[in-house]
């Protein structure tokens, strides 16, 4: 095993956490300001996704499928949120869970009617294919490292936002006393609807970076959900920051633990049982990692909340 | 796109019960009609749909319901049509898991199923069934073909399959045949996405080709980042990920790979080139191997009604296992364990004008049997 | 807090779906249409697993998002156990496998508890949020494992070729099956009336609604919690078991998330913490994905529609409809 490889690895965890950042901040946003658990966050990056598919394939274009997929995530979610998720606030997160549990059922079905049963075409852009020299002579993929990118400007993008902005000053308030920020006679329901269009928007992008690498088709939400949640809950719910560190740390654990686990095993046992039981325990690793961390710090790492 | 928006609109229409005249046949099919498999469920109802109207047989119905991909749902049909709708006869999952799930309580309430897709090891060895018919494959067939093809050009192979069963019998079947050395061996998580860690060890490994099975959206993942990746080491894999359902989301990454199969569009039999001209002039757009299987399996139930009454049991299994039928696959009989023997075929992705489809370039194995055929008691 | 007088509204909606869900198969035998006795069974079973959930999430206010953890390893245990009385193989160190119901749901309420334990001793630590995506990990962790292990089938699943014994009664029929179902269900209910009207059930709902008042009267709500989170996850267990017998096979899809979404669900269609909340939850998911499955293949698009108008219109599931608001909790 070379450095090379070993820096790639570790180039492809920090790419993984890129993208599940892409999905978690907007989960973490939601609560932090709303409170409420998305379950449908998934079929937002769904729609993203085929989105981004369906407008390239029109028009020869990803940048404009990428803008199209912005644009359409943004969208369903402001319409979910007059329609469904308005009425949620202050409901208990049971409630909430049954709620956009529904809403996967619908997002899906509903992908299904319009775009048929097969999965569908997606690229990466012409002008970011090809590979970037890394040192120890291996090579780096530069549209991976291009998402690596889009998650700094992100990540830089939400702090400024929020730390600097009027929107982000109203988010904060929000964050920290819903009934104060309405009495000051901020519009709370407009507050509250880009808010959930922001968050839907970076599921969007995370959607369509990520339908360029993988398969464009129903249900490739859920998987990047159940991890986006991980991805939080590490984090400690409502934090970016702890989002942004969650998702790294996720990321590369699950990347490398995938690459090193049965390699380690098969030091102990014959290769033949270390490359099935190494491939398990991975699998289950980052389960493991979030349960320790929440046996030791049960609000996650940055909590904002008591 | 169009193509695909048409194909999902048609869906529906389903060739319906006539007149009562004669003996009338109920035929339940339970396969995935959503959620992200069902490209290949909608294939299997569509193609045997057709082939039961164009055999302008009256007597039959069928009564074709979604499994959603859950085996607890596809129990629950499979007792629904048994129990309240009668069904003489049962087909249509896709799924081993499923399979695994429905067959053998199936079986054992003396209804005859018919597999047009799944061939789990199980059930064609030990716990094989005078009443399961397989009219697709074992699932080790495809793998074994491609080991026994691998030999030609290559020494020294990196495989890899998701850890679970079928992920298992693949990579087993490659190595029954597959007398180079591996590269390496590495199982990836079930429903995995990412694929940047195995491909960085595959580029790695000093491997001369790759072997892979990852059915549905993983493989269409693997093989768009195998691509974007810039390795070139040749990839090769079973028919699954290559696939007139996929082949569209892969894109030109695809192009020259060699997979496995039972059937493809150019095999030049006369039952082959009137299915796929039927089944694109009805639905506007190339069948798959899934579409193949099921247009076969729906043309030997066909040929045994001709023969005999579905409810003299006896007969009527005597008058499939004799296979008298045309199949689009040419040669058709089935061994002693109700599982094919067939010939094997590697094929290579080419495109057709703007279309990605297969050709065949040569035969892995002719009237190929499985490995388990010996342990079947029946 | 004392149970409500006898003839209340919901005291007789309770009894009505009780006799309902008695009734269906009644008459289905007579009319010859054993698929509905079948359907009667799943329900009962779904009830059961539902009902489990309900101490940990409608008496104790801990939403539990990895209860399939529990329906799925009580569904394993009687797979495991009947596999190897079937084979004539030893589990291990000699001990045989079985056929026998009692004793399997006796393995699988020891193994749920044993399980839940160190599971509820970590996930209690935290509250909220956290708890449900804890439980989730949990559950997932379980998940991946039965997918993996390849000794049981791994995502295959495995086959029960007979469905196991039951002394004196022919589980082979289904109105036999269903009648045992429907008793251990009724059992469970009785469990959970004598829980909620006992001085446990009483610190559990004390500890959900303030959690300081009841430590400061010297009790400690993270043992009531642990021992009600034990409880729940052993009654779900056993409606596994039984799930797995109606099926006569067990595969991981027992364990995943969708399943621990679903046991949710169905305590919010009935009514959260109502005793026969998820009995009406388990009847009315069990006949819209019936009935929706065999009208159209778009069945989840409307079951999303369903379920999404019953959280925003009807709140307090069916029987807050049917009986008006809880009168505690």
């Amino acid at each position: 095993m070379s450095i090379a490889l070993l820096l790639e690895q570790l180039l492809n965890g920090l790419q993984l956490g890129v993208m599940l950042f892409l999905m978690a901040a907007g989960l973490t946003l939601i609560f932090g300001v709303m409170g409420l658990i998305n379950l449908a966050h998934g079929s937002l990056y769904m729609i993203g996704a085929f989105a981004c598919a369906a407008v390239a394939a029109a028009t020869g274009s990803f940048w404009i499928g990428l803008a199209a997929s912005l644009v359409a995530a943004a969208a369903a979610g402001a319409i979910i949120e007059v329609t469904v998720i308005r009425r949620l606030y202050d409901r208990d997160h049971l409630d909430q869970v049954l709620a956009t549990f529904a809403l996967i059922l619908i997002f899906s079905e509903g992908t299904r009617w319009l775009f048929g049963s097969f999965p569908l075409y997606l690229d990466i852009p012409p002008l970011l294919q090809g590979a970037v020299p890394l040192p120890g002579g291996g090579q780096y993929q530069l549209y991976r490292l291009a998402i690596i990118g889009v998650g700094v400007v992100v990540a830089l993008g939400l702090y400024v936002l929020i730390s600097r902005t009027r929107l982000g000053m109203r988010i904060r308030a929000g964050e920290s006393d819903r009934e104060m920020i309405a009495a000051l006679g901020v519009d709370i329901r407009t507050l509250y609807t880009v808010v959930f269009a922001l968050g839907a928007a970076l599921a969007g992008l995370a959607g369509a970076l990520v339908g360029a690498l993988q398969s464009v088709q129903v249900g490739m939400g859920e998987p990047a959900l159940i991890l986006a949640f991980v991805v939080i809950v590490i984090g400690g719910i409502g934090s970016i920051k702890g989002a942004l560190l969650g998702a790294i740390l996720v990321g590369v654990v699950d990347t490398m633990g995938r690459f090193l686990l049965p390699k380690a095993l098969a030091l102990m046992i014959p290769a033949a049982q270390a490359g099935p039981i190494g491939a398990a325990l991975a699998s289950m690793l980052i389960y493991i990692v979030m349960a320790l961390i929440l046996a030791f710090r049960p609000s996650g790492l940055f909590a904002t909340q008591s | 796109m169009k193509k695909i928006i048409a194909a999902g609109i048609f869906g529906l229409s389903l060739a319906a019960s006539g007149l009562a005249y004669a003996e009338p046949v109920k035929i339940g099919v339970i396969t995935t009609l959503s959620g992200g498999g069902a490209g290949l469920g909608v294939d299997m109802r569509d193609a045997f749909a057709l082939a039961m109207k164009q055999s302008g047989n009256k007597d039959v119905e069928l009564v074709v319901e979604d499994d959603a991909q859950k085996p607890e749902i596809a129990v629950q049909l499979a007792e629904k049509m048994i129990q309240s709708d009668k069904v003489d006869l049962l087909t249509g999952i896709i799924w081993s898991n499923l399979a695994m799930a429905v067959v053998p309580n199936a079986v054992a309430q003396d209804v005859i199923y018919l597999s047009p897709n799944a061939g789990p090891s199980a059930l064609a060895g030990a716990k094989c069934n005078k009443n399961y018919f397989n009219v697709a494959y074992q699932n080790d067939n495809f793998h074994e073909a491609m080991g026994q093809y691998a030999n030609k050009d290559y020494k020294k192979t990196f495989i890899l399959a998701p850890n679970y069963p079928a992920g298992k019998d693949s990579l087993t079947g490659f190595k029954r045949y597959y007398k180079g050395e591996l590269a390496g061996e590495v199982y990836t998580q079930v429903g995995q996405t990412d694929y940047a860690a195995e491909i960085a060890q595959i580029r790695d490994s000093g491997a001369d080709s790759v072997f892979f099975f990852l059915p549905g959206g993983m493989g269409i993942s693997f093989m768009k980042q195998y691509a974007q990746s810039g390795v070139n080491i040749p990839v090769m894999g079973p028919g699954f990920s290559f696939d007139q359902d996929i082949l569209p989301a892969v894109g030109d990454a695809a192009l020259g790979v060699k997979n496995s199969a039972s059937w493809s569009k150019d095999l030049d039999n006369e039952a082959n080139k009137q299915f796929v001209e039927a089944f694109q002039a009805e639905y506007k757009r190339l069948p798959s191997v899934y579409a193949a299987q099921s247009w076969d399996t729906a043309n030997l139930i066909l040929s045994a009604l001709g023969k005999a009454s579905v409810k003299d049991k006896d007969a009527f299994r005597a008058a499939l296992k004799a296979a008298d039928f045309k199949s689009v696959r040419g040669g058709f009989t089935f061994n002693t364990n109700n599982h094919p023997v067939q010939n094997i075929y590697v094929r290579e992705v080419i495109k057709e004008g703007d279309v990605l489809t297969n050709k065949i370039v040569a035969t892995a194995f002719e009237h190929h049997k499985d490995a388990y055929a010996d342990q079947c008691k029946m | 807090m004392t149970n409500a007088p006898i003839m209340t509204p919901e005291t007789i909606v309770n009894v009505s779906l009780a006799l309902l869900l008695l009734g269906l198969p009644l008459v289905a035998q007579t009319m010859g249409e054993p698929f509905y006795i079948t359907l009667a069974t799943r329900i009962a079973i779904l009830a059961l697993a539902a009902v489990g959930l309900n101490i940990a999430l409608g008496l104790g206010g801990l939403v539990s998002f990895g209860h399939a953890a529990f329906f799925g390893l009580g569904g394993y245990a009687a797979g495991i156990l009947a596999t190897h009385a079937f084979d004539g193989v030893p589990l291990f160190a000699g001990i045989p496998g079985t056929a026998s119901m009692p004793i399997i749901w006796l393995v699988a309420v020891l193994v749920c508890g044993m399980i839940a334990l160190p599971i509820g001793a970590i996930s209690l630590r935290t509250a909220g949020v956290y708890f449900i995506m804890i439980t989730l990990a949990f559950a997932q962790m379980i998940y991946y494992f039965a997918v993996s292990w390849p000794a049981y089938g791994g995502e295959d699943g495995l086959s029960i070729y007979v469905r196991n014994e039951f002394p004196g009664v022919n589980t082979a029929q289904p109105l036999s099956y269903f009648l045992i179902c429907y008793a251990v269900l009724m059992l469970a209910l009785g469990l959970f009336w004598l829980l909620r009207g006992s001085r446990f059930g009483a610190s559990l709902q004390a500890a959900r609604q303030n959690a300081t008042r009841l430590s400061a009267v010297g009790i400690a709500p993270f043992n009531i919690r642990l021992v009600a989170f034990a409880i729940s996850a052993m009654v779900t267990g056993l409606a596994g078991a039984l799930f797995a017998d109606l099926n006569k096979f067990v595969s991981p899809s027992m364990l995943s998330w969708h399943m621990s979404g679903e046991l949710i669900v169905l305590i919010i269609l009935g009514g959260k913490g109502r005793l026969f909340g998820p009995v009406a939850g388990a009847m009315l998911y069990v006949l819209f994905e019936f009935a929706l499955g065999g009208i159209t293949e778009r069945w989840q698009f409307f079951l999303g529609l369903i379920l999404l108008g019953v959280v925003l219109f009807a709140r307090g599931g069916l029987l807050g409809l049917l009986a008006g608001k809880a009168r505690h909790g």
